[in-house]
């Protein structure tokens, strides 16, 4: 098994609190893991250690990959209904493979590849302040797409779906792993999800981690 | 009205002050930052009536006032600049600093007025020089930054965790945004930059919701504010600032009434 992160002996503790001790896991690549834990548990800080791990280069963690090809999609946006910008703008902003003024041909191909894989070809010229909660989340994900990330952290990312959108969602995410190579942390709390999609399961407690690996019912 | 030199130069200012004022103005809609905005102009004010006060140039006084508090909240982080009380502690405290400045300095105290309220027909040829050149350099500076702005002003969330260095992205913001207010308000004053660069992104975001329409729609509303502007105000006599301020308005207003009509379209669609 190949593996996107390793962490070896990693100790985290925020102000007041140890969160993690001695904390030893890898994630395995191309393969979809979900992190669970309870609320409070040290999810988005883990997260957020692992990122800056590429600026500290913390020996304790280990990533296969640069961090311009890592994506981390935050649970929450400062995007309210008023948000001006179209779909197709919005997921744009992800585009790094020049520093042109405008969109080159290759970019503005992969662009409209990743609008249409997300599904939102339809509405790409619309407001994406007046999109649905579902449409928002594949957004997000379309912008992270642009830059080609080898590896993928959502953080919740379905919290706010109801079941038919998540599930879409799941399965997006899924095709993406099997058409492209791309490792996806997900970070969520519902076992649905974890039980249909997930390929391994990184259990956060008692400052500690375990990696389970699922059979997949498909 | 084109044979007087001071109403040519005003037009021909009209185009540049537009031009930053466009795509400035974009960004600070975006980031939702208009107030702070407000807050730099007068800060802008305070830092003329210091380079009054130590005999220095106006300018020069605004430009170190600004660009030190643009890079204050770059690295104190956005947060400071929105929160209400910071903003009204700020305002206040810098008008007050800029009324003892000026009451300290025994000289001419009407350029610094000037700056509150701007005087577009009163510039000379060397004003209209400082202003083409900073703006020139301004605009390159957002040519050669264009992506990296337009990511950490549109998705302060996104950039902030997945954009390579967006924290000096954002003090460069800071810094261009100093910049436009001390060109530009010597120019038109204090007031009317804080209108030009709100109003027109404001309006042009309903309108559309493409990036560069809204950058094209605004400067356009800028430009066609500033000009028809001058022409009203070169034919009444009338304060220039009224003029455009009001042209500004209208704008915005038109610019909901479409909006209004958009949405009860779509719901009669429904």
């Amino acid at each position: 098994m190949n593996s996107m992160i390793e962490v070896k002996n990693l100790d985290i503790q925020v102000p007041g609190k140890q969160l993690f001790k001695n904390l030893n896991f890898t994630i395995p690549s191309n393969k979809l893991t979900c992190m669970t834990g309870e609320n409070g548990v040290g999810k988005t800080t883990l997260v957020k250690h692992i990122l800056q791990s590429f600026k500290t280069k913390d020996r304790r963690i280990n990533i296969n990959t640069t961090r311009s090809k890592t994506q981390y999609v935050p649970q929450l946006r400062n995007i309210d209904d008023e948000f001006p910008l179209s779909i197709h703008d919005f997921v744009g902003l992800g585009l790094r493979q020049s520093n042109l003024l405008w969109h080159t041909k290759s970019e503005k191909k992969l662009l409209q590849d990743i609008i249409e894989k997300t599904n939102l070809a339809t509405i790409e010229n619309h407001p994406l302040g007046a999109a649905s909660g579902g449409e928002k989340q594949r957004a997000f994900l379309a912008q992270a797409l642009c830059a080609e990330p080898n590896l993928l952290i959502l953080d919740e990312s379905t919290a706010s779906l109801d079941t038919s959108t998540k599930n879409e969602l799941l399965v997006l995410i899924r095709s993406l792993l099997v058409e492209q190579d791309i490792t996806v942390l997900f970070i969520t709390h519902d076992p649905e999800l974890i039980e249909k999609y997930a390929d391994y399961v990184l259990h956060l407690s008692h400052l500690q981690a375990e990696l389970i690996r699922k059979e997949r019912r498909e | 009205m084109l044979q007087f030199d001071f109403m040519r130069y005003a037009f021909i200012a009209g185009i540049f002050i537009s031009l930053i004022c466009g795509v400035m103005g974009t960004f600070v809609v975006a980031r939702q930052t208009s107030f702070f905005t407000h807050t730099l102009s007068e800060i802008g004010f305070s830092g003329a009536a210091f380079g009054i006060f130590l005999g220095i140039s106006p300018l020069l006084g605004m430009i170190i006032f600004t660009m030190a508090s643009a890079l204050f909240i770059g690295i104190s982080g956005d947060r400071l600049s929105r929160r209400e009380s910071s903003i009204s502690l700020f305002s206040g405290l810098f008008i007050g600093l800029g009324i003892l400045f000026l009451s300290l300095s025994s000289k001419q105290s009407s350029y610094a007025t000037n700056i509150l309220f701007g005087s577009i027909v009163g510039i000379n040829i060397g004003n209209l020089y400082s202003l083409i050149i900073l703006s020139v350099f301004i605009l390159i500076v957002i040519t050669l930054l264009f992506r990296q702005l337009a990511y950490n002003s549109f998705d302060v969330t996104g950039s902030q965790y997945n954009q390579h260095l967006n924290l000096l992205t954002s003090i460069i913001f800071l810094g261009l945004l100093a910049l436009t207010i001390s060109v530009t308000s010597q120019i038109i004053g204090s007031l009317l930059i804080f209108v030009l660069l709100t109003i027109p992104a404001s309006s042009a975001k309903y309108y559309t919701p493409s990036l560069w329409k809204m950058i094209f729609l605004s400067t356009i509303f800028s430009l066609g504010g500033i000009w028809i502007g001058l022409y009203l105000s070169y034919v009444t006599n009338w304060p220039v600032t009224f003029f455009i301020t009001m042209i500004e308005a209208l704008i915005y207003c038109s610019a909901l009434i479409y909006h209004q009509l958009q949405i009860s379209k779509s719901l009669l669609k429904n």
